[in-house]
């Protein structure tokens, strides 16, 4: 092949191209994961934290399917605890007092977009609540 | 349901669901109307319904949200025949809104089963699976259902956050305050009502005031040709 050198010159350098937002991301330092401030109201979560952190969507979906479909609006966590099933009124309005502070951090520290807060309301952070 | 009486096999069965099943509950209202016009302008069960229920003032008609609202007596009961109406109701405003029928329109043509009757008759929405069609909104005959044609947050003037809102492209109506009866309280308009005129209860349940309400005194219902079966009561 007369034109080795130029093929394989332009083949690295696509694939060096085509891999670029890989290696950039493993040259780069990672950003730091978002400072949570602790919940203000209650000391256990509904659920252990490992689950709330890979799950808590998948329980709140259930949540809204038992209180709106079927008309259940108490939940009895792992320890026997009743609570009710309400994003507002318990989950923020309870425990983790500031949505700006728990909530969306962490959704746009990992780029998700949550349409809940288009219709839930939260109630107002105490004042000198969570940090 | 706690603390519900037993129903009596007789009402119950004068009360039969579409399936043609009695219930053994039934939830309604009877309305006395002397009781509301006697007030005059009054606003009360509106003010407190919208407010508990984050429902939008928008203030253009054709964008409007409402879950209850007043009609000229003749509008609302047009198969009344207007020369027999006595003077005390021509012309009065009556309030109205969803029926929660026995046999609702708006629960058989949505396509997303987004609404339906519960067991005890209350018709209900869910906003998760809604997808804005309408089609309720063309099927129900009392206008009682609207639709979010804009963003209806700017037009909330102090959100609860007891009661989420709702979003553009969705339907609502009135839902029998289906949170405050699990919370044991009252429909927020029946509590609101300065004249006591409204009187809430299972009408399955013979010994149930708003039973009692309809049985001594006559009563009409809005449309009733229509077979949609509404409960909601107007003593006259």
């Amino acid at each position: 092949m007369r034109d080795r050198a130029v093929i394989l010159g332009g083949l690295a350098l696509f694939l060096a191209a085509a891999t670029w937002p890989a290696w950039r991301t493993l040259a780069s330092t990672p950003s730091p994961p978002p400072d949570l401030p602790r919940p203000t109201g209650a000391t256990r979560c509904v659920a252990p934290t490992a689950y709330m952190r890979a799950s808590h969507m998948t329980l709140l979906a259930e949540w809204r399917d038992r209180v709106v479909r079927d008309g259940v609006r108490t939940y009895v966590d792992g320890d026997g605890r009743e609570v009710a099933m309400s994003l507002s009124e318990t989950c923020v309005g309870a425990c983790h007092t500031d949505k700006a502070k728990f909530c969306d951090r962490c959704h746009d520290y990992a780029r998700v977009t949550v349409t809940c807060w288009n219709c839930h309301v939260t109630p107002p952070p105490a004042p000198g609540g969570a940090r | 349901m706690a603390g519900r009486a037993a129903v009596a096999t007789a009402a119950g069965a004068a009360l039969g669901c579409s399936a043609g099943l009695p219930r053994r509950h039934r939830l309604g209202i009877a309305i006395d109307l002397r009781r509301c016009i006697a007030a005059g302008g009054c606003r009360a069960c509106i003010d407190a319904c919208h407010r508990a229920h984050n429902v939008p003032d928008i203030g253009d008609a054709r964008h409007e949200v409402k879950w209850i609202w007043k009609e000229p007596f003749e509008r609302a009961f047009a198969a009344e025949d207007a020369e027999t109406i006595t003077g005390a109701l021509r012309g009065q405003m009556v309030p109205v809104f969803c029926n929660h029928c026995d046999n609702p329109p708006c629960v058989r043509v949505c396509p997303a089963r987004a609404t339906w009757a519960r067991d005890d008759g209350l018709v209900t929405i869910d906003a998760h699976r809604c997808i804005g069609c309408r089609y309720c909104v063309a099927a129900c005959p009392y206008g009682s259902r609207s639709f979010n044609w804009i963003d209806p947050r700017p037009f909330v003037a102090e959100p609860m956050s007891r009661y989420p809102t709702r979003t553009r492209g969705v339907v609502e109506k009135c839902n029998l305050c289906e949170e405050r009866l699990a919370d044991g309280k009252l429909p927020a308009c029946v509590e609101a009502c300065p004249e006591r005129a409204m009187v809430f209860g299972d009408l399955a349940d013979a010994a149930s005031e708003v039973r009692r309400v309809i049985d001594e005194r006559y009563a009409i219902r809005r449309k009733p040709e229509l077979g949609t079966r509404p409960q909601l009561f107007y003593v006259i």
